[in-house]
């Protein structure tokens, strides 16, 4: 089985981004900075990342979606010579137990067919003292499995995105600075406190200045030089929601990509409490559908 | 009742298949007039259209002893298998079936299994039930099992099936209540179900009786408890979860899965058991932790006192599971079985008899590596007991050549001190395999 990363689910909610906040202060920040932000623009990193990590991780209470992934490895990534392609599809439901706090994730897997119908389930931790607890169900054998934490800088089932790209790493992980702001974007450096932990030496990403979505985010490595790059290619108002329904991570070092599409995009659906074993067992219509 | 039961679930299956294929193709000449059109297209729009899914996979897969075996066969494995999976729903019930056909060379052949055939049903919103033909798991050992009473395939697993098929299906009612403080789970199974169990058809084995390891030479005869109602079993299970700490109490009232004694005929018998239990699992610093427990009532023989028919035991594991390195992961599991009544077991058992210890000590190991974007998964499971002296190897290599396609490579490899212990007896089972697998 591949290995599921947690949060990663936050995928749904609109990935790219790796500005992650503290719950509380970021739902205080937000009514604070709402009144604010009518006349005066912000130039605090601090408040920028807090309102980027909110739209991209928290829209509505709960949300569900279809995700497809295309992995594609080359054997030559300038000529566009392609090794090989891989799929993945899977149904997400989330609910916030807190905006800007906790949060539970089902996956329900529909391709490739070796893990059709196995079920993934998340209840994320914002506390950075506490992992995540993780559920696998496989079907074949009726088991209910417990999934130990894993390292958050590895393949969620393996595409290019990694378990922090989309989960969000904690803002107190990244010394953070303004680089530059351009017409559109805040573009915000972020170097990590403890080098060894990370195989990046530091990353920057851009943020709209008008929405506050993360759009973009380029990996450095100890050189300097580039090696990784995820975009957020095309972006969708689902409701009262800006979505990021197409998504790309570049991996240059691995001569990879995955492209993470979303479709059938819903937010503050009707939905019981679905993340138990009961529900593992027995998927619920709308996480099949 | 059980062939009838079988045929008639095996005639439903190829009814089903027959329908999908034939209205397909019936759809397909109506449009060959047009242009071609695949028939896989017709097929999915088919199954759409009635809100059914069709999956499955077709397998190869070859294993040969790696040590000569004067009672079974070199080739121990060697088959190929088509395993369809058909599900569909209606607004208020689901139903599922799922069958293997495969065709086998160690037996000389063509079988068929049929995993699944339920309907499952939610009459009631703390209520679910279902009701057929099913595969059952609860419990929280890897690869081992206290108060999983379900049936299991230990031939199967000895002999490098998939991992899947160490859980053989029960025919059984399912009825699984939720509530506030807790949620009950109560399998009912009419009819005895028993392991598919270590015969001689396929591996050698110790047989008490003969005081030697036998194998089809002396395929073992069973006297099984089938009358249907009378011959039943009831598996209980309450639990509930405590900020993510899964705690969970268990009981059963059925027989000993596998042979456990012997009738004055010399047949291999399955005696009355009783289990109680409970477990406990949940995270315990950077991984997962479990523990279980059970009590083992053998209520046939509750002194101990009869050498020919399984003493009571208490069972217990710990287990502990971690990433202990990027895409890598350890699980360490440590087991005991303790009979209750050793000394009466001791004074009864006739001389001659090669006499267990009081306690049976087990430790698991697991290893699992994922390489090549995890389309590479090198994996290996290892027993070992230091009281039976003995050892079971499952080194496994997968690899997943396309999103369909994957090849995979294995052993089993037994080792031990004594000809009669749990696993010391499979010595000469030892084998290696190789499969292929398109799944759709």
């Amino acid at each position: 089985m591949y290995r599921v990363s947690t949060l990663l689910l936050t995928v749904f909610l609109l990935c790219p981004s790796a500005v992650e906040v503290l719950g509380q202060e970021a739902e205080k920040e937000k009514t604070q900075t709402a009144q604010q932000e009518e006349n005066k623009e912000i130039t605090d990193v601090k408040v920028i990342v807090s309102k980027a990590n909110l739209m991209a991780y928290y829209q509505g209470d709960n949300g569900k979606s279809h995700a497809k992934m295309t992995i594609t490895t080359y054997s030559d990534m300038k000529e566009k010579k392609v090794k090989s392609t891989r799929l993945r599809e899977f149904n997400i439901l989330r609910s916030d137990v807190a905006d800007g706090g906790d949060q539970k994730y089902y996956v329900y897997f529909q391709k490739p067919a070796d893990v059709r119908k196995m079920v993934f389930m998340v209840h994320k931790h914002v506390d950075t003292k506490k992992d995540d607890d993780r559920w696998l169900y496989l079907p074949s054998l009726d088991l209910v499995k417990r999934i130990a934490a894993s390292d958050k800088r590895t393949s969620f089932v393996g595409s290019d995105f990694l378990y922090e790209d989309v989960s969000g790493r904690s803002l107190e992980e990244d010394r953070h600075e303004i680089a530059e702001i351009t017409d559109k974007y805040f573009i915000i450096k972020n170097v990590p406190e403890n080098p060894e932990t990370v195989e990046f030496g530091y990353y920057n990403v851009w943020i709209d200045r008008k929405s506050y979505m993360p759009v973009k985010m380029e990996f450095f490595d100890g050189k300097d030089k580039l090696y990784r790059r995820i975009e957020a290619t095309e972006i969708k108002t689902i409701g009262k929601f800006p979505t990021v329904v197409k998504s790309m991570v570049t991996d240059l070092n691995k001569e990879s990509t995955t492209l993470m599409e979303f479709s059938e995009v819903e937010y503050d659906i009707k939905l019981e409490d679905i993340f138990t074993e009961r529900y593992l067992r027995k998927p619920p219509r709308e996480a099949i559908r | 009742m059980k062939d009838i039961i079988n045929r008639a679930i095996l005639l439903l299956f190829c009814a089903v298949v027959f329908l999908l294929t034939g209205s397909s193709l019936a759809q397909q000449d109506r449009n060959d007039t047009d242009q071609p059109v695949q028939l896989r297209d017709k097929v999915e729009s088919f199954l759409e259209e009635h809100s059914l899914e069709l999956n499955g996979f077709w397998e190869a897969r070859t294993g040969y002893r790696v040590l000569n075996d004067r009672y079974e066969k070199d080739i121990s494995v060697m088959e190929t298998r088509l395993q369809l999976d058909i599900s569909t729903y209606t607004d208020w019930a689901e139903f599922k079936f799922k069958g293997d056909t495969f065709g086998c060379l160690v037996t000389e052949g063509g079988h068929f299994d049929m995993r699944e055939a339920y309907m499952s049903l939610t009459p009631l919103d703390f209520l679910d039930t279902k009701v057929g033909r099913q595969i059952l798991t609860w419990g929280t050992g890897d690869l081992l099992f206290i108060n999983d009473m379900f049936p299991k395939d230990w031939q199967s697993f000895f002999i490098g099936r998939d991992t899947e098929y160490l859980k053989a299906p029960s025919d059984a009612a399912k009825i699984s209540l939720f509530g506030d403080w807790a949620n009950l789970d109560l399998v009912y199974t009419p009819k005895f179900d028993h392991d598919r169990f270590i015969s001689g058809r396929r591996l050698s084995f110790f047989n008490s009786t003969l005081n030697r390891l036998s194998g089809q030479d002396a395929i073992i005869n069973t006297d099984k408890p089938n009358r249907w109602f009378r011959d039943d079993e009831i598996s209980v299970r309450l639990y509930r979860n405590i900020n993510n700490y899964e705690l969970a109490f268990y009981g059963y009232h059925g027989f000993w899965k596998s042979p456990a004694g012997m009738n004055n005929r010399g047949e291999a018998i399955f005696p009355d058991l009783n289990v109680y239990g409970s477990s406990i699992r949940g995270s315990i610093g950077k991984g997962i932790g479990n523990m279980e427990f059970g009590y083992y009532q053998s209520a046939d023989n509750e002194s101990g006192n009869d050498p020919m028919i399984n003493n009571s035991e208490l069972r217990f594991l710990a287990g502990y599971s971690q990433e202990i390195a990027k895409e890598f992961t350890a699980g360490l599991q440590y087991y005991i079985e303790r009979m209750m009544n050793y000394e009466n077991y001791r004074d009864n058992l006739p001389t001659g008899f090669s006499a267990r210890d009081i306690n049976r000590h087990l430790i698991t190991l697991r290893l699992t590596k994922l390489l090549l974007n995890q389309n590479l998964r090198c994996g290996l499971f290892t027993y070992f007991s230091p009281t039976d002296k003995d050892v079971y190897i499952r080194p496994n290599v997968l690899y997943k050549i396309s999103d369909n396609l994957m090849v995979e490579g294995g052993a089993n490899i037994f080792f031990g001190d004594y000809q009669h212990t749990f696993f010391g007896q499979f010595h000469r089972n030892s084998n290696i395999y190789t499969a292929i697998r398109y799944s759709f």
